[in-house]
């Protein structure tokens, strides 16, 4: 008997938790957005679509998310394709590339803003250089592109070594036999990467993305550090609704919002990089 | 006559090749430099007077002048905010790895109806934006007591940590060989003193490795502790909070608080990165 039972005994502390601090809140979160102290209402969606900050909102988020993960998984396609190729330091390299894996996106904020700021290194390169006369304010409401390349790059400096370490470990699960029948039929290496290693890649392609799109969608400590509130996205949005405003409700329904594009855009991958049936390796 | 040789020789093949590795050696050090670079100049900017600081032009060489990091230590809160961010990290690491180790073993060792559920439950939480989940918690912990308590921050951290404990404990469990537990078995170890004696020691390396890793996900995050603590603040609660106000050499002795620690947990846990996702994937 208290060997059948051992399995979910060892499962409840998990669960329990998981029940009480994730499904839980997430339901008062579902709740909160659709009430009001007269009961069932969709005012709090009202508030928020009717704002007129929540367009330009709405579009910021997907937009950095539609430009940051692209470049992150072409950089980490190429990074991980240079560590399982090196032979010699590929450990020191490898450090390298994961170290941003463990900075939060606040210091990755911090960071670039040394750069981008107006006494920042950017500017003096530039004036060094003579390109500008005096430092450009760069991360002013003037320069709103620009604070979006701050972000971009802030972005895609701090979140690639995620997506590059889930690649390296896909790419160790690969039978070297497969890459050395392509070589037989004549395969250049440009060839095998885009028919051995991307199809088989395919799982760990689908992680990655899928951690890095919800990642993307949440944006925030990155946009306060280096734009303030001059670029608003969801999750600032949502910040700012609970505490500047005060509307509890508005931010609820801020939250159902990322959850929204977060889970459709985790189906989206789901479903376009499925595993077909029995190619597993 | 000798021109001719020289132009016999196969050259284009010998300088395909050398092209090729000239521009793959030029990429890594290039996306060395991308990554090194920025942390580089933030510790330029902390190791530099609060005068260098908001002066221009910079130097990428720093003073070595401490008194943006004194100005930070001394600030204050700020060394109320560091001392919080420990303790909410350690928390974190202890429940994560308390609550997600039993359960990563369960998974390894066991076929027992429910497995699948379970593991969509701990997939699932990963579709979810988490730390979203400090909206509704901030309300429950003001009716149960633990609102701006580090208890209550580490509780929403071990929300986001236990996912990776789960799975990072099952794919350390899955490659220690059941057969090693059933030999100590024979030898009349009961299951407990199997794990003890043989599973235990090891899995102990992997398991630190995932604590350090719950830890850095604690140290790191921003908006379940801007929205959890008030007077408690974690360091980078304090941070984001005093963003718009603070000077310059504050953010940046600031921001390299954060990192130096961030590299140290880096280099600790590098050899077990791969490990964990590789099976994770699964």
């Amino acid at each position: 008997m208290p060997q059948r039972a051992l399995p979910y005994l060892l499962l409840l502390p998990a669960t329990l938790f998981l029940l009480v601090f994730f499904l839980y809140p997430f339901l008062q979160i579902a709740i909160l957005a659709f009430s009001s102290p007269e009961g069932f209402t969709l005012k709090p969606f009202q508030t928020m679509t009717t704002h007129w900050k929540f367009g330009t909102t709405l579009w910021n988020t997907i937009l950095l998310t539609a430009i940051i993960v692209p470049i992150q998984l072409v950089m980490a396609l190429a990074m991980a394709t240079i560590v399982t190729k090196l032979k010699t330091g590929r450990n020191a390299i490898l450090y390298i590339f994961t170290i941003p894996l463990g900075l939060s996106d606040l210091a990755a904020g911090i960071i670039w803003l040394a750069i981008f700021e107006q006494s920042g290194f950017l500017n003096s390169v530039l004036v060094g250089l003579g390109i500008v006369e005096r430092p450009v304010l760069f991360l002013g409401y003037q320069n709103l592109w620009v604070i979006f390349v701050a972000v971009i790059l802030a972005e895609v400096w701090r979140a690639t070594a995620i997506v590059m370490v889930i690649l390296v470990s896909g790419m160790g699960l690969i039978p070297k036999e497969y890459y050395e029948a392509a070589e037989v039929f004549g395969a250049g290496p440009w060839k095998r990467f885009l028919k051995v290693t991307l199809p088989m890649l395919r799982p760990s392609l689908q992680t990655a993305l899928i951690l890095r799109t919800i990642a993307a969608f949440e944006v925030f400590a990155v946009v306060v550090a280096l734009g303030g509130t001059t670029l608003p996205v969801l999750m600032g949005e949502t910040f700012n609704w609970q505490f500047a405003l005060n509307d509890r409700n508005v931010a609820a329904a801020y939250a159902l919002v990322i959850l929204a594009i977060s889970i459709a855009s985790t189906l989206f991958f789901l479903r376009v990089l499925r595993t077909p049936k029995g190619a597993t390796i | 006559m000798s021109v001719a040789t020289v132009a016999d020789v196969p050259r284009p093949v010998a300088e395909v090749n050398a092209a090729g590795k000239f521009l793959f050696i030029a990429g890594t050090v290039l996306l060395c430099a991308w990554v090194l670079v920025p942390i580089y100049l933030l510790v330029v900017n902390t190791l530099s007077s609060p005068q260098e600081v908001s002066g221009f032009p910079k130097t990428a060489i720093p003073s070595f002048d401490f008194g943006s990091l004194q100005f930070f230590l001394g600030f204050a809160g700020v060394v109320r905010a560091l001392w919080n961010s420990v303790v909410v990290a350690v928390l974190t690491m202890i429940l994560s790895i308390g609550i997600g180790a039993p359960a990563g073993y369960a998974l390894s060792r066991f076929e027992f109806p429910g497995k699948a559920t379970f593991r969509m439950l701990v997939l699932m939480t990963r579709a979810f934006p988490l730390p979203l989940l400090a909206l509704p918690l901030a309300v429950m912990f003001i009716r149960v007591g633990l609102d701006d308590t580090v208890l209550g921050l580490a509780l929403v951290h071990t929300t986001l940590a236990i996912p990776f404990a789960v799975l990072i404990t099952f794919s350390i469990f899955s490659g220690i060989p059941i057969e090693l537990e059933e030999a100590a078995w024979t030898l009349g170890c009961n299951r407990l003193q199997a794990f003890q004696k043989v599973v235990l020691p090891l899995v102990l390396p992997g398991i630190t490795a995932s604590a350090i890793f719950a830890f850095t996900i604690s140290w790191n995050e921003v908006f379940a502790a801007s929205v959890l603590t008030v007077e408690n603040r974690t360091l980078t609660a304090f941070l984001l909070q005093s963003l718009s106000v603070s000077p310059m050499h504050l953010k940046f002795a600031g921001g390299a608080a954060l990192v130096l620690p961030a590299l140290i947990f880096i280099f600790a846990v590098r050899k077990y990165l791969f490990a964990m996702w590789g099976i994770a994937n699964r």
